[in-house]
């Protein structure tokens, strides 16, 4: 019961008197519904008067649901509230939202006010489908709407319940309660929360421990988590000395970087091919030493180091096989499909390997010239028309994925391997050329985040790619040519209809503009 | 069955009388209307009167027990014909659905029983799908009362309010021979309250009783010359009779002082968010003490002149407060002031919103305009204690949530079998490039949002393929028609499949089949697989289709083979015969098949049988980020996460533990040779002993390489 401060108006007093608001947030399918239930079974057990209403619909298929209620002890003389049906901006007391957004949402509705409402909140996020289908990062900015919930509630509860309630093997409903009955605005006890949960009688046990994890978390109010984790010292000597070249060669501050980019290397192929890496890097950073890089903080070096290590590590068929047959990644599947210890786990892999894969992983000039043959041609239909599953934890899928692995050690001489490093040699060629602007040559180097993915979603990346550098070579002076190329990597990373209209058409209009403004 | 059972709460109808009854607003009216004498109830599903059906269905002992016939009709049509049974006998009946779009559907039905009239009462519980939450055209079904002439209910939000229109609204019918519409609005239909109860009573006069005496009034068919004496029926005897009685019975409520140069005239349904605003702006409290003049239109048509007239008696001004447009009651109040010569001058749009719904905050703000222009002295006394009026402004990092927090569309529930059928035909596109779809009304709409983005119209229930119609006119590609199970039964096999057919439209129709009406809650239909104790189930859409005069009909049992589905729709497109292609997809719903499945397994995993339960996963290792697999799926488990390797920078695709393992994910890799990320877990519970067994030998085997494998790359590692 909120009291206002103390007034001799006797009208006033009686308008002191008035209903909590409780506003739900939910996502449908997280149990809003059995939440609202359960507030009302712990108001009617107190003893005070309620009312639940929701706006269910489609908004269960996905969408965002809202439920809403209001409570008051009963009134002396038997006088009936008026209970409203929907909250009122600035007018609610507790709002309790079961993802991030969703309390975002409920503050910019005007919900979250800082002279009323208490926000109890999990902070995990449900991504949405336009965050999701983004091919690069689309996700929301999670902060901006931290800083808004800290900033609007008059008290603010928030961890990652999700988490709490698969720890806990309950239900996010469950920890909300918890939290709920913690954050103490509601005078009720609480063993009449739990006293609702046993009533309902449904998974009583789980709801009740996550009810528990809720209300202890809640109380202890601990800031969420998010600790990044740090790189890892080199175990071994060839680690070592590569290390060691490391903080030779390179600025401090890019030396957690490199080092992970040799680590990423020495275990896709050897020493020797992280030695290769650190030849090219270096000259990279010549590059940025000419240019003046201390006073662009060597951004140029640094976006090398991540996309030439990834370039590097490019995804042919040994890698895939390699990393499907390791032994951590079996201890990871397991544990992603909640297998309990000594469970029998099936696996198998979609994969779909193409008559080019084939030619790829054979030695470069077999396989160029198999690639253009006659047999080639008539090879491919009936053996590689469909996708295979690959049974890896049976022994003949393994066998088949671990003697593809262990053509690692002749991968030098594949088709794959002589076209990858041609190109790179290529994209780093563009890269150091003399004369270049410097945040051209930057943006050249991220230009390798567009290429993704495996057989068409690789080929098509590689056009996105392409094209850029055909655009760049039209002509290489042209006035705020880094910006356009910035531009143009974010519209292929838009073209979220996978056919590269977006790229096409930024392009054209660029082609389209005067390369140079006229004069005068 | 349905998406949710009443099977534990419909016990509360049995309730006896004089006690209270606790719950929600749907059950409320149900035992309102056991206590009206009910003879039969009628409708069609649909949010937000869904649950009434399911009450209803789930209701059937109960009422069984009382004579009430209940019909899960088969459109909305379909429950208002139904109202004949009242014509002739003095047999009450309710027929319920969602409006304005059901109300569309039903009107030919309606305007003829209006036009007759009723002997018995005739009750329409429209539920109005209206402002946030609705998925529907917003419209008013108040036209739909004006043009009929039926009476329209609007009660007071709170339970107590509702059960009492219900039983007056048979009243009110039988004394002007009228149906009556009672309208609830989405809230309403959920909300949790209570009410004190009536006892039930079973008809004193039964159906049986009608076939065995069947009475014919000539006067009662509409055709001349009874239908022009129904007009003047209508205006001679009948709305007087309605005006008397909603009089006599104060129906509608006068709240607050009686004096006073200002008052407000509210729908009975936005009573409750008046209340709150005129709390909020400091006159009234929590309890409805006010000494504003309220009028309460629990009847929002017909109004009553004499009425208003008192109530605006001495008022210089009235604010209206009428949700939706066009604004059919200020207009009318208007004319009734203005007829009489009174001074009272009516404000309403001009101060609120004149479209949208009115929520708390947008009656707030209107109330408050209202006070301070024509009663500024009760504003500035209570204004200062009003919690709003001190209201800070918005901050800047609240008005920048705006721009950061993503929309939240609907979409396709995880392993729904409707996903895989737009995934193949966003793949077919890629060959064939943009087709015109023609969507209809279901699930499957969702379609049109991302991550599909396909569909091109909507025309209303059952009219996927008649929307379809005029693009008879094929030179390379073919419109593409999607109809789901529900609307096929609700009219589409005659105004979709029987016009193509007629007409020889050369086109291709996706009949979508999933076992039950899915989007308005799982309930059954004549095609579901189902046994249903109560209805005929499992015929055929493929017998109906062809008994139509299609040729050409392709089924899928199992939608989540996208290459076959893919397959299929493509020989659809480019088959060299004329007409109507009809692909029937059929897989049933995914949401009913965890209902049932989920605990049926968990107990046969409890009895000790061998079970195996499919999950599907994405490596991060060899998951590039590039998202793909979720712009042909959207499936809701399967989503993204940070991405764990420190040098990528994009997220990675993840499929989380709500996954159902329905395995689309998987065949969208296949059909658009994506990415060999996805892989399948089967896990196995109580395996045998021989399967056991070789687990543990291929466990030594594969452990054993690995183990070389291990050693070998940390000879070589960082």
């Amino acid at each position: 019961m909120r009291i206002e401060p103390a007034s001799t108006d006797a009208a006033a007093a009686a308008r002191a008197l008035r209903p909590l608001s409780i506003a739900i947030a939910a996502l449908g399918g997280q149990g809003g519904g059995v939440l609202s239930d359960w507030i009302v079974a712990v108001a009617e057990r107190h003893g005070w008067l309620v009312q639940a209403t929701q706006v269910p619909g489609v908004a269960q298929r996905t969408g965002t649901t809202m439920y809403y209620l209001e409570t008051c002890p009963p009134p002396a003389g038997g006088a009936q509230p008026v209970f409203a049906l929907m909250p009122v901006p600035g007018d609610v007391d507790i709002v309790l939202a079961a993802e991030l957004m969703e309390a975002g949402r409920a503050v910019m509705r005007g919900f979250v006010t800082p002279d009323r409402t208490t926000l109890v909140a999990s902070n995990h996020r449900v991504y949405a489908i336009t965050e999701k289908s983004a091919p690069g990062d689309g996700i929301a900015d999670a902060n901006a709407v931290l800083a808004a919930l800290n900033g609007e509630s008059r008290r603010l509860v928030t961890f990652d319940m999700e988490a709490a309630a698969a720890a806990s093997a309950s239900a996010i409903s469950a920890v909300l309660l918890g939290a709920l009955a913690a954050a103490a605005v509601l005078p009720f006890p609480r063993a009449l929360y739990e006293q609702a949960i046993r009533d309902s009688g449904v998974a009583v046990a789980a709801n009740l421990a996550g009810f528990a994890a809720g209300f202890t978390r809640a109380l202890a109010d601990a800031p969420p988590a998010g600790a990044t984790a740090t790189a890892p010292a080199p175990g071994s000597a060839a680690g070592k000395r590569l290390d060691a070249e490391v903080r030779a060669a390179f600025p401090a501050h890019l030396h957690g970087l490199v080092a992970e980019g040799v680590r990423r290397l020495m275990d896709y192929q050897d020493g020797a091919y992280a030695e290769l890496y650190l030849t090219r890097l270096q000259a990279v950073l010549r590059r940025d030493q000419r240019a003046d890089g201390l006073h662009h903080g060597f951004a140029l070096t640094a976006a090398a180091a991540r996309h030439l290590a990834l370039w590097m590590a490019y995804d042919d068929t040994i890698r895939v096989a390699d990393l499907k047959t390791r032994s951590g990644r079996f201890e990871r599947f397991r544990g992603e499909v909640g297998a309990v210890p000594g469970q029998i786990v099936y696996v198998s892999e979609f994969m779909y390997p193409r008559f080019q894969e084939l030619c790829e992983t054979l030695p470069a000039a077999f396989g160029e010239r198999l690639a253009r043959s006659a047999l080639g041609a008539r090879l491919p239909p009936p053996l590689f028309r469909r996708g295979r599953r690959i049974g890896t934890s049976r022994i003949t899928g393994f066998l088949a994925l671990y003697a593809l692995a262990a053509l690692r050690r002749w991968r030098r001489g594949t088709l794959r391997y002589r076209t990858e490093q041609g190109r790179i040699d290529a994209w780093l060629a563009r890269i150091c050329a003399n004369g270049m602007d410097y945040e051209l040559s930057v943006q050249i180097a991220a230009c390798q985040r567009l290429i993704k993915g495996y057989g068409d979603t690789h080929q098509r990346s590689m056009r996105n790619f392409s094209a850029i550098m055909e655009f760049i070579d039209r002509d290489p002076g042209r006035p705020d040519l880094a910006a356009q190329v910035r531009q143009l990597r974010t519209a292929a990373l838009a073209a979220a209809d996978d056919d590269g209209r977006e790229l096409r058409a930024a392009l054209q209009a660029l082609i389209d503009q005067p390369a140079r403004p006229p004069a005068g | 069955m349905a998406e949710r059972s009443f099977a534990h709460e419909v016990e509360k109808l049995r309730i006896p009388a004089g006690q209270e009854f606790r719950g929600e607003g749907i059950l409320a009216v149900t035992k309102a209307l056991l206590q009206s004498v009910v003879g039969y109830v009628g409708g069609y599903q649909g949010a937000p009167i869904s649950h009434l059906m399911d009450v209803l269905a789930d209701a059937q002992g109960v009422l069984e027990e009382l004579g009430v016939h209940f019909e899960a009709s088969a459109s909305e049509a379909a429950a208002a014909a139904m109202l004949a049974a009242s014509v002739n006998y003095p047999i009450r009946g309710a027929v319920t659905w969602k409006s304005t779009v059901g109300t569309n559907v039903a009107s030919d039905a309606l305007a003829n029983v209006a036009s007759g009239g009723v002997l018995g009462g005739a009750l329409i519980i429209v539920g109005e799908d209206y402002g946030e939450g609705s998925s529907i055209v917003q419209e008013r079904s108040h036209a739909f009362a004006m043009k009929s002439q039926m009476w329209l209910l609007d009660p007071r939000p709170d339970l107590e309010s509702i059960v009492r229109m219900v039983e007056r609204g048979f009243e009110l019918s039988e004394a002007s021979n009228t149906p009556v519409i009672l309208q609830l609005r989405i809230r309403a239909c959920h909300l949790y309250g209570r009410f004190r109860t009536g006892a039930n009573r079973a008809p004193p006069f039964t159906l049986q009783d009608a076939l065995e005496n069947p009475v014919r009034d000539l006067s009662r068919i509409v055709l001349p010359p009874a239908s022009f004496q129904h007009e003047q029926e209508k205006i001679e005897r009948r709305w007087p009779a309605a005006l008397d009685f909603i009089r006599a019975h104060r129906l509608n409520e006068f709240f607050g002082a009686a004096g006073g140069a200002v008052g407000v005239i509210v729908q009975g349904g936005l009573y409750n968010t008046l209340m709150r605003a005129l709390e909020l702006n400091g006159v009234a409290d929590a309890f409805g003490n006010t000494d504003m003049p309220i009028y309460v239109l629990n009847v929002t048509y017909p109004l009553v002149p004499d009425e208003i007239m008192q109530f605006c008696a001495g008022k210089a001004t009235v604010l209206m407060i009428e949700e939706g447009q066009p604004e059919y009651i200020e207009q009318n109040l208007g004319m009734i002031l203005r007829n009489a010569g009174s001074q009272t001058t009516v404000v309403g749009k001009d101060l609120l919103p004149r479209a949208g719904e009115y929520t708390g905050e947008a009656l707030r703000r209107g109330v408050e305009s209202f006070l301070r222009r024509y009663a500024p002295a009760r504003l500035s006394s209570a204004a200062a204690r009003s919690a709003h009026s001190a209201r800070p402004q918005v901050s800047k990092a609240v008005q920048a949530l705006a721009a950061v927090l993503p929309l939240r569309p609907a979409g396709f529930c995880t392993g729904c079998p409707e996903r895989p059928l737009f995934t193949a035909l966003k793949l077919l596109e890629r060959e064939t490039r943009p087709l015109h779809l023609s969507c209809d009304i279901g699930c499957h709409l969702f379609s049109i949002l991302p991550p599909f983005n396909l569909g091109n119209t909507t025309m209303g229930y059952g009219l996927g393929a008649a929307g379809a119609a005029a693009f008879n006119a094929p030179r390379g590609k073919r419109a593409v028609a999607i109809m789901g199970d529900g609307g096929f039964w609700h009219n589409g096999l005659t105004s979709g499949v029987a016009n193509a057919v007629f007409n020889r439209t050369d086109a291709v129709l996706v009949v979508i089949d999933n076992g039950s009406s899915a989007a308005t809650g799982g309930q059954d239909i004549l095609s579901s697989r189902a046994d249903n104790k109560t209805k005929s189930t499992k015929h055929s859409i493929a017998d109906a289709v062809r008994g139509v005069g299609v040729t050409w009909l392709r089924s899928i049992d199992r939608t989540y083979d996208v290459a076959r589905m893919r397959a299929t729709l493509r020989a659809a497109m480019i088959a060299p015969e004329k007409g109507l292609k009809v692909v029937l997809a059929a897989s049933e719903c995914m949401l009913n098949r965890q209902r049932r499945e989920r605990p049926r397994e968990s107990r046969a995993i409890a009895a000790g049988a061998r079970v195996v339960r499919e999950r599907f996963g994405v490596d991060s290792d060899t998951c590039t980020g590039d998202h793909s697999c979720i712009r042909l799926s959207g499936c809701p488990s399967l989503t993204i996460r940070p991405n764990p390797d420190p040098l990528r920078e994009d997220p990675v695709a993840h499929v989380d533990n709500t996954c159902v393992g329905c395995g689309l994910c998987g065949e969208v890799a296949h059909a658009a040779v994506l990415c060999p990320s996805f892989y399948r877990a089967e896990l196995v519970f109580n395996p045998t002993p021989i399967e056991r067994l070789f687990a543990r030998l291929r466990g030594k085997i594969i452990g054993l390489l690995q183990g070389i494998a291990d050693t070998r790359r940390l000879r070589r590692a960082y």
